[in-house]
């Protein structure tokens, strides 16, 4: 398939016209940036129905990236060829990345509007649509590698847009160091793949996977956890997306909810080979995942900020997808489920709460809201809708895929199960105070505030994404997404529920109906502060701290390292210069302190050099004795 | 070894083009822009044969555009000349850069205390007589040439740069003597070794190859150029000429420094130690990996807790350099063709650093990161090149830089998990140095001190364009470099007589089916 590069070639090129033709695009670089991903969406549906008419995936080799080493008989050269891959998995992929990501394009357009570097944002936006295709196109973890960083660049340059913000740049630079612990992960990953089977392509690795030892297995597995872990903020890698939130609210919706944050469910379900070998690696995935969604919807129901009361969800709705894929098969197709579904009804809420933001001046203070539903009637509506989908209200999207992995969760282990009802509870609870917070109740805004609805160009994708959110759960109708991703990812489970299915259902509903009341009767019955409360229980405090991610991340890494660095160039300075200097003094025959050299004292010059030369008559004596 | 003699000197040629330029400026009336002119002439002149070479070059292997005279018969030494791929890249690397460094430096030299015809006609002196070292196929005119760029550099530094460079240039001086020393007395055992065989005493690096010599006399000789070799690509713990050299030089003299004289450290232990000392470099590779895996860990440690820029660049040359070594002695193809590669991106990557600061510090007269801020929003273009600058330096995939440490890191690990792992950790630490330096110079709010910083100019982003077109090129497209390696490579391990470790699956699977 020769057009098949054009899916990343498109948004690459508009990225290169946007970044280096500057300010001579300015006038029509959204334009440009917007029909760049809107085209690569095309030529996906295109691809898409190929593969679903023909069955097989679609290849296109391009090129040989890395050719290293010696191929003479004996040796191990290095072999990466570049080959995009458009199979089951990587299809959905796509047609979300392009498909949402138009959609928030469109709305940017409207979002940036009264920002004068707009253009660069459309290029930096670009970039990133570019290199997450380049993610979920490559069949080979090097090149998936490639997509991997990339997307962790375009993130960097997205958090810290308005880098004129301390804070923006502190989270930027945060954002790819916690990440880059997680890709030196990914590195060794990669590198034992190599060391194993000597090629690191899915091919040749998934060929390979069931001769080694249990024991690469489980490491290969424990190291791509550590990547994904980075890239999706799982625990114990969480800490930086809170912080991303720093970033224009587009960003927010693409990278940091629908689209580049799911990466790490991806490469799990990618890598279904290697944890097909490791039941240890894959209780390692599903405990992160549990432990995750706990976290996420804990530290969601004490923000504040409507953003990072999102961002707290999408940790939590995140820990959801890695749980079932950390099941395995029987878990693999819902994974793949909820990432679409949460990519439509966390997209739609946080282009939402950006549209909130527009109506009170960029203020992101829940307490400042309050009643806003009949001034933003569409904003509310479109809200409402992704809330109903991400609480699990019967019908919506995320009730279907949720439930699905609730009882996934339950066939694995009867604990993971209950750990899983447990956040939809929480989730309900915070999801109900958002939407009491900013659009029920009375007014608390500040003064010279004005809400207002947003124009077309911001509601429209509002719209979209909320049928998304509402109908997304026709995926699952004849079990169509698991028949899908059957090739790439291996049929179900067999059914070993400790309780009927309908039994759990009416438990988890039962539950989020308990979340709800709770988020009722706390703020939709109370008058709530317009200032947040002060006395409150340890642990409001330490859901506030975001459980102490980062003074933990503080406490261990960040303050010895510097105390080490500081330790070091000391040490540098003093120790290690001046015992390499004092050792050339005393080679160089002469007693004299080193700040002589300063003064430029050019006989101890010739006196090293006749010390030298002594060494060299002693090493011949030593060669001509030998 | 065998390659063909050509029609005509090429490589002598190669050489003497920016040597005749060195001499044509004393030539020039001083003042104005006709030195810097002659100097940029002559420099894309040696640009030109360059590529003219490298287009003739047989990516089959072998020293090829091979010149070879008689020039000392006592002593068995040669003047003889020869590239194979690894020594064509390093040629190239060469005669890139050394153009791209005069246009950067065009009034870098101005009002400095001797003229600018000196200044520039040093650099040219310096690239002939590098030229000439990484085509030297004998190790007595190889000495003799590694030595005497030292005078040209020596002078850089000294008489050009801050107010501390007496300090440094004499300290440089002063280590690589040193260094240089243990050669001469290396060079010298090998006449000792070499008279004593039938052929009689010979230099000549395709006579040493086959040279057998005792094992416990090769260890000592594989020492003395290995000290040698160790100081000119700094390791630890003989690196701390360089962040003093580079802080006081000029960001021009800084990038000859590092990314060209630097390599011959490298270069000269892919081709001498591994070369001439089989036995000896696989006796000593575990210990020099040790070295040089410390060497990256303390280098990018050391790149953290700087407040000085050019410092900071120098330390986390420290640390690419520790990858070089540690590509080198894993004794592996790959790793080996990564180290290769490395020398030259890391020139790239490394001088457009120094390139990029300079003109910030030029403008701002200050070294020390804590007097910058928010220059992004002053001087967007100044910092969008300096992010790709960086990013390169941190090894971004898609940047050339990222293929070469990653082949390191991939060979290393089938030898040395360990050594491949601790190494792996300095990936996390390059994200701190660069983008922690980024944040505190670019970032924040414009503060009163860079707010009437000009962006770069027409001159300054040409000088820059170079450089960073080659690293994207080469991130996406690595092929043409691997091409002229991978021969050279496998050459070396034969001659070390080594193999790659066998991938364990298939190791796993022969021994199963036996």
């Amino acid at each position: 398939m020769t057009w098949l590069s054009l899916i990343i070639l498109i948004p690459a090129a508009s990225a290169a016209v946007l970044l280096i033709g500057g300010r001579l695009t300015d006038g029509w670089g959204h334009l440009l940036g917007t029909a760049a991903p809107l085209a690569s969406f095309v030529v996906g549906l295109v691809a898409f129905l190929k593969l679903r008419n023909d069955g097989d995936p679609l290849h296109q080799n391009l090129f040989t990236w890395i050719n290293a080493g010696s191929s003479a008989p004996g040796n191990t050269p290095f072999h990466v060829s570049f080959t995009l891959l458009f199979d089951p998995l990587s299809a959905l992929f796509v047609l979300l990345i392009t498909g949402v990501g138009g959609l928030i394009h469109i709305y940017s357009i409207g979002y940036m509007a009264d920002d004068d570097r707009r253009r660069r944002f459309f290029g930096y936006l670009n970039l990133f649509v570019a290199a997450m295709l380049t993610l979920v196109l490559a069949n080979d973890y090097l090149a998936l590698f490639l997509g991997w960083e990339g997307v962790g660049l375009a993130s960097y340059l997205l958090i810290g847009f308005w880098q004129y913000k301390n804070s923006a740049a502190v989270a930027a630079k945060k954002a790819f160091i916690v990440n880059r612990v997680g890709d030196a992960g990914m590195l060794l990953a990669i590198m034992l793949m190599f060391r194993s089977f000597g090629t690191t392509s899915f091919a040749g690795v998934s060929a390979g996977m069931d001769r080694v030892s249990s024991g690469t297995a489980t490491v290969l597995g424990l190291l791509l956890l550590l990547g994904a872990c980075g890239k999706s903020a799982q625990v114990p890698l969480q800490s930086w997306l809170l912080d991303a939130m720093e970033g224009p609210t587009p960003v927010s919706a693409l990278i940091h909810a629908a689209t580049m944050v799911t990466a790490g469910v991806y490469l799990v379900v990618r890598s279904n080979f290697v944890y097909a070998q490791s039941q240890a690696a894959q209780t390692a995935v599903v405990v992160v995942g549990l432990v995750t969604l706990l976290w996420g919807a804990i530290i969601g129901c004490a923000k504040d900020d409507i953003k990072k009361a999102l961002a707290g969800s999408t940790m939590s709705q995140i820990g959801y997808m890695m749980l079932a894929a950390g099941i395995g098969p029987a878990g693999y197709a819902f994974a793949i489920f909820h990432l679409l579904t949460h990519g439509f009804f966390k997209a739609n809420m946080f282009l939402g709460a950006g549209s909130v933001m527009h109506a009170m001046d960029d203020d992101v203070d829940m307490r400042h809201y309050g009643g806003l539903r009949k001034l933003l009637p569409i904003t509310f509506l479109t809200f409402g809708c992704g809330y109903l989908a991400i609480i699990g209200f019967p019908g919506f999207a995320g009730f279907w895929s949720k439930d699905k992995i609730i009882e996934a969760a339950f066939q694995d282990n009867v604990l993971v199960g209950i750990g899983a009802v447990l956040g939809a509870g929480i989730t309900a609870f915070y999801m109900t105070r958002v939407m009491i917070l900013t659009f029920f109740g009375e007014r608390r805004w500040r003064e010279n505030v004005h809400p207002h609805e947003a124009p077309p160009v911001m509601t429209v994708p509002l719209v979209l994404l909320a049928v998304g959110s509402t109908f997304g759960g026709v995926m699952l109708l004849d079990g169509w997404i698991q028949g899908w991703l059957k090739p790439v990812v291996g049929g179900e489970g067999q059914e070993n529920l400790p309780m009927a299915a309908w039994l759990i259902q009416v438990i988890v509903l039962v539950v989020v109906a308990v979340g709800i009341a709770i988020a009722y009767l706390a703020y939709g019955r109370e008058t709530v502060s317009a200032t947040a409360p002060t006395r409150v229980s340890v642990f409001t405090r330490a859901a506030r701290a975001d459980l102490y991610g980062d003074a933990i991340n503080e406490a261990v890494l960040m303050r010895p390292g510097e105390y080490l660095t500081r330790l070091l160039v000391f040490f540098d300075n003093r120790r290690v210069d001046g015992a390499v200097n004092g050792l050339a003094a005393l080679i160089g025959g002469t007693s004299g302190r080193v700040r002589r050299w300063q003064t430029g004292f050019v006989r101890s010059y010739a006196l090293s050099m006749l010390g030298g030369s002594a060494v060299v008559v002693l090493a011949m004596l030593a060669v001509k004795l030998a | 070894m065998n390659g063909s003699e050509s029609s005509l000197p090429w490589l002598t040629i190669l050489a003497l083009v920016p040597l005749v330029g060195a001499v044509a400026l004393m030539a020039v009336p001083r003042g104005g822009v006709l030195p810097k002119q002659v100097a940029l002439g002559f420099s894309l002149v040696a640009l030109a044969v360059s590529i003219g070479i490298a287009t003739q070059y047989d990516t089959g292997g072998g020293f090829q555009f091979v010149e070879k005279h008689e020039w000392i018969s006592s002593f068995g030494a040669h003047y003889a000349l020869g590239v194979d791929g690894l020594g064509l890249l390093l040629v190239l690397l060469t005669t890139i850069l050394t153009p791209v460094v005069i246009l950067a430096s065009w009034d870098d030299a101005d009002g400095a205390r001797w003229s600018t015809n000196s200044f520039f006609a040093l650099m040219l002196t310096l690239e002939g007589l590098a030229i000439g070292v990484f085509a030297a196929t004998d190790v007595f005119l190889f000495y003799v040439l590694f030595e005497a760029t030292l005078i040209p550099i020596y002078f850089l530094i000294g008489g050009f740069g801050g107010p501390q460079r007496s300090y440094a240039a004499v300290k440089f001086l002063l280590y690589s003597l040193f260094g240089g020393l243990l050669m001469l007395a290396s060079v010298i055992g090998l006449y000792v070794v070499t008279s004593r065989t039938a052929g009689g005493p010979t230099y000549l690096l395709q006579d040493l190859m086959k040279t057998h010599i005792e094992t416990n006399t090769g260890r000592w000789l594989f020492l003395g150029f290995f000290a040698a070799f160790a100081v000119k690509a700094p390791m630890w713990p003989l690196h701390t000429w360089l962040p003093d050299a580079a802080s006081e030089a000029t960001p021009g003299t800084s990038v000859l420094l590092v990314s060209v004289l630097d390599k011959i450290g490298t270069f000269g232990m892919m081709r001498f130690c591994l070369g001439i000392f089989p036995e000896a470099s696989r006796w000593a590779s575990p210990v020099i990996m040790a070295f040089a895996v410390f060497s990256v860990i303390y280098g990018a440690l050391l790149a953290i807790g700087q407040n000085d820029i050019r410092r900071l660049i120098a330390y986390t040359s420290v640390s690419h350099f520790g990858f070089i070594v540690l590509g080198i002695f894993a004794l592996t193809s790959t790793s080996q063709a990564g180290s290769a590669l490395y020398m030259f991106n890391h020139g790239l990557s490394t001088g457009a650093l120094f390139l990029v600061t300079g003109f910030l510090i030029s403008r701002r007269g200050s070294k020390m990161i804590s007097d910058y801020g928010g220059v992004e929003k002053v001087a967007p273009v100044l910092a969008g090149l300096f992010l790709v600058a960086g990013l390169s330096s941190l090894s971004l995939p898609g940047l050339s830089p990222f293929v070469s440490e990653f082949l390191v890191l991939a060979g290393t690990f089938t030898s040395s998990i360990v050594a491949a792992t601790v190494a792996t950790l300095g990936v996390i630490l390059a994200a701190v140095y660069i983008l922690l330096m980024y944040q505190r110079t670019m970032t924040g709010p414009v503060r009163e001190s860079t707010r009437h910083l000009p962006d770069l100019n027409p001159r300054e982003i040409a000088s820059l364009a170079p450089l960073l077109v080659l690293i994207v090129v080469l991130g996406f497209f690595p092929k043409p470099a691997l091409d002229a390696v991978n021969p050279t490579v496998t050459s070396l391990l034969h001659q070390v007589d080594v193999h790659d470790p066998v991938p364990t699956v298939a190791a796993n699977h022969e021994g199963a089916s036996k």
